[in-house]
C-alpha cells in the first residue's frame, strides 16, 4: 500500500484511536482530581479501616495495577490482535468509571462502599496500563513509516487533554449546580461530584460504537495471514536477551526520564501552586488549564520535527531543560505568590470572628478569618480554626490555619506562562516517545514490549512524582522546593543513559 | 563510545544495590518516625515496585558490560526475530 493510500483512512483511525484513548485518562484523572471529596463519601478519616482502602486505592492503582494492565492487556494484543484489545480496555474504564459514579456512600451501605471504588479502581489503572500501548500501535501501524511521529502525536495529546477536560469538567460542575456560589460548591461536595463520572460512560459509548466499526491493523493483520504472530509474547518480551535489552533501554534510557518531567510539568506544578504557593483551588487550576491549552499543539510540532531529525535528541533536550530550569521555574512560581515580598495595604485588612458552640458542650470552636489585601493586587484570605475552652488557661496547642491567596491579573498570567514554559518540556519528552517505542520492537510482540516500559516509566516513576516530592518537603521543611531533587536526579540518569545507549535513528523501511 | 558504554555498565551496577540500600533506610526510618497503616503501605507500595527495578537496573548495567549495547539497531529490519534467540 503507498503512504498516500495509508494517509487517506488515517485520520479515522487517529480519531478513532485518539478519543477512546483521551476518554481512558479523563476517566482517570477524574478520581485523582476528585480525591478529596471522595474520601468524604467512601474513606471516613474516623474509620481507620475505611482509610486504609483509600491509601490502597491511591497507591496500588496507579503504582502497581498499571504495569501490570499492560503485561496482561499488552500480552492479549501481540495474541489476539490490537483493536478488540484496546476496545476490552475502554470497556472495563468505561464500566469501572460510571459504576464509581453510583455507588451509594459509606452513610448509606457500610464498608461495602470503600471496597467497591477500590475494586472499581483497580480495574481503571489496570485499564488503563492495556489501553496506551494499543492505541499507540495501533496508530504507528496504520501511518506511513516516515510520518509516524507526526500521526501518533495525536495520540501522545491525549493524555494532557485528558487532564485538561477532566479539570474543565470538575469545574464546571462545581459552579454550575447553583446560583449562589457557596450552595453550588455544598452541592458538588455532595452529589455533584458523581455527575464528571456519569458523563464519561455517554463519551465511552459513543467511542466504543467508533471502535467498533474500524478495521484491524494492516501489519497485525498480515502477521497473522502469515501464521506469524506470538505464540508467548510475555517469553518472547522478556525471556530473550535481544529484546529485554530494548525493554531495559526504554526504560531507563527515555520513559523513566520522561515520566517525571511529565508529572513535575502538569501534577506536580499545580499541587505546588495550590499547596505551596496557597493559590485559592479555581485559580490554581485555570492556571493549568491555559498552560496546556497553549502547549499542547506542541506536542504534534516536536513529533513531527522528530520525523526529520530523529526522536533522541528532542526528548533528552526536554530533560535537559527541565534539569536545569526547575529550580528557578518553582522558585519564580514561589515568589510570585510569596506575600512576604509584597506591600500589604494595612488600613483594609478585616478580621471576623465566629464562634459556635460544640452541642453538648461548655467549649467552643473559634474562627478567625483575616482578609488582607496588597498593593499589587494580589488578595489572601487566612482562616485560623481552634477551640475556646470553657475552662480558663487551657488553649488549643496546635490551630488548623488555611491559607488562600488570589492572584492579581498580572501576577496569574506570569504563572500560566512559567506553567506553559513547563509544559512545552512535556511535550518535547512526550511528543515523539510513541513512535519511538513502536520502533523499538518488532510487530509480533510490539504490544507487550512497549507497554511495560511505558507503564512504569509513567505510572511509576511519573506517578509518584508528587508524592515523593511532597515527602521530600516533609523531611526537609526548610526547603519549599527541594521536592524537585526527585525529577531532576532521575531525569539525570536517564538523560546520560539516553545520551549514551539510544541510536536517533529515524526508520524509513519498518515493515516487520 | 562502545567503551564509555562498557565502564558506565559499572556505575549502574553498582547504583542498583545503593538504592536500594537508600529505599530501606529511608522507609525503616520512615515508618518508624511514623508508625501506622498509612506510612506501611506507603513504603510497602515504594519497596514494591522499586526493588524489582532495581534488579533490571543492575542487569542493564550488566548487558553493557558485556557489550549488548554496543550496537543499537538502526532500521527495523535489524529488529529480529527473538524466538530464536533465547536468554
Amino acid at each position: 500500500m503507498s503512504d498516500q493510500d495509508k494517509t487517506k483512512g488515517i485520520w479515522k483511525v487517529i480519531g478513532a484511536s485518539s478519543l477512546g484513548t483521551l476518554i481512558e485518562w479523563y476517566d482517570f484523572y477524574i478520581f485523582g482530581s476528585l480525591a478529596v471529596v471522595i474520601a468524604n463519601q467512601f474513606f471516613p478519616k474516623t474509620n481507620p479501616t475505611a482509610a486504609l482502602l483509600s491509601t490502597l486505592a491511591t497507591f496500588a492503582a496507579g503504582f502497581i495495577v498499571r504495569p501490570f494492565g499492560a503485561l496482561v492487556f499488552g500480552r492479549l494484543g501481540d495474541l489476539v490482535g490490537r483493536k478488540y484489545t484496546f476496545l476490552l480496555t475502554l470497556v472495563l474504564m468505561g464500566g469501572s468509571t460510571f459504576a464509581i459514579g453510583c455507588i451509594p456512600s459509606y452513610e448509606s451501605i457500610g464498608f461495602i462502599a470503600p471496597i467497591l471504588v477500590l475494586v472499581f479502581r483497580l480495574i481503571q489503572g489496570l485499564a488503563l496500563g492495556g489501553e496506551y500501548g494499543g492505541a499507540a500501535t495501533y496508530v504507528a501501524e496504520h501511518a506511513p513509516v516516515n510520518r509516524r511521529g507526526y500521526f501518533t502525536s495525536w495520540i501522545q495529546t491525549t493524555a494532557t487533554l485528558g487532564l485538561f477536560i477532566s479539570l474543565g469538567v470538575i469545574l464546571m460542575t462545581r459552579h454550575f449546580l447553583d446560583a449562589d456560589q457557596a450552595k453550588s460548591i455544598a452541592k458538588f461536595n455532595d452529589w455533584g461530584w458523581r455527575i464528571p463520572f456519569w458523563i464519561s460512560s455517554l463519551l465511552v459509548l459513543v467511542s466504543i460504537y467508533i471502535r467498533l466499526r474500524m478495521a484491524e491493523s494492516p501489519m497485525y493483520t498480515k502477521l497473522k495471514s502469515e501464521g506469524k504472530t506470538s505464540v508467548n509474547p510475555l517469553k518472547e518480551s522478556f525471556g530473550h536477551k535481544a529484546n529485554l535489552k530494548m525493554v531495559l533501554l526504554a526504560l531507563f534510557g527515555a520513559t523513566m526520564g520522561q515520566g517525571v518531567v511529565w508529572y513535575t510539568g502538569q501534577f506536580y506544578a499545580q499541587s505546588f501552586i495550590e499547596n505551596v504557593c496557597k493559590v485559592e483551588f479555581d485559580q490554581s487550576r485555570t492556571i493549568l488549564i491555559w498552560g496546556i491549552l497553549f502547549a499542547t499543539p506542541f506536542f504534534v510540532v516536536f513529533a513531527t520535527l522528530s520525523d526529520k531529525i530523529g526522536r533522541k535528541w528532542i526528548m533528552l533536550s526536554g530533560m535537559f531543560l527541565a534539569i536545569i530550569s526547575y529550580n528557578y521555574l518553582f522558585t519564580s512560581l514561589y515568589n510570585i505568590a510569596d506575600s512576604k515580598q509584597k506591600t500589604e495595604i494595612v488600613a483594609n485588612t478585616k478580621i471576623e470572628t465566629t464562634i459556635k458552640v460544640i452541642p453538648n458542650s461548655t467549649d467552643s470552636i473559634r474562627k478567625i478569618v483575616t482578609k488582607s489585601y496588597f498593593t499589587d493586587g494580589m488578595s489572601m484570605v487566612n482562616t485560623k480554626t481552634d477551640t475556646a475552652y470553657s475552662t480558663s488557661g487551657k488553649i488549643t496547642k496546635k490551630p488548623v490555619v488555611a491559607i488562600s491567596k488570589t492572584l492579581s491579573s498580572s501576577d496569574y498570567w506570569k504563572m500560566v506562562g512559567i506553567v506553559f514554559i513547563l509544559i512545552l518540556y512535556v511535550t518535547l519528552v512526550y511528543g515523539p516517545i510513541a513512535a519511538f517505542l513502536v520502533e523499538l520492537f518488532p510487530t509480533k510482540i510490539r504490544y507487550t514490549s512497549m507497554s511495560l516500559p511505558y507503564h512504569i516509566g509513567n505510572g511509576v516513576f511519573g506517578g509518584l512524582t508528587p508524592f515523593i516530592a511532597t515527602l521530600l518537603t516533609t523531611i526537609y521543611v526548610d526547603n519549599k522546593i527541594v521536592g524537585l531533587m526527585y525529577p531532576i536526579i532521575i531525569a539525570t540518569v536517564c538523560l546520560v543513559i539516553g545520551a549514551v545507549y539510544i541510536s536517533n535513528r529515524i526508520d524509513p523501511e519498518v515493515d516487520q | 563510545m562502545n567503551a564509555l558504554k562498557k565502564y558506565l555498565g559499572l556505575v549502574w551496577i553498582v547504583l542498583g544495590p545503593l538504592a536500594i540500600h537508600y529505599l530501606l533506610q529511608t522507609a525503616s526510618s520512615e515508618i518508624a518516625k511514623k508508625p501506622g497503616n498509612d506510612t506501611m503501605i506507603q513504603w510497602g507500595v515504594f519497596i514494591t515496585v522499586f526493588y524489582p527495578i532495581a534488579i533490571g537496573f543492575i542487569l542493564f548495567g550488566l548487558y553493557a558490560l558485556e557489550g549488548n549495547y554496543d550496537h543499537i539497531p538502526e532500521k527495523s529490519a535489524e529488529l529480529v526475530d527473538y524466538e530464536s534467540k533465547p536468554l
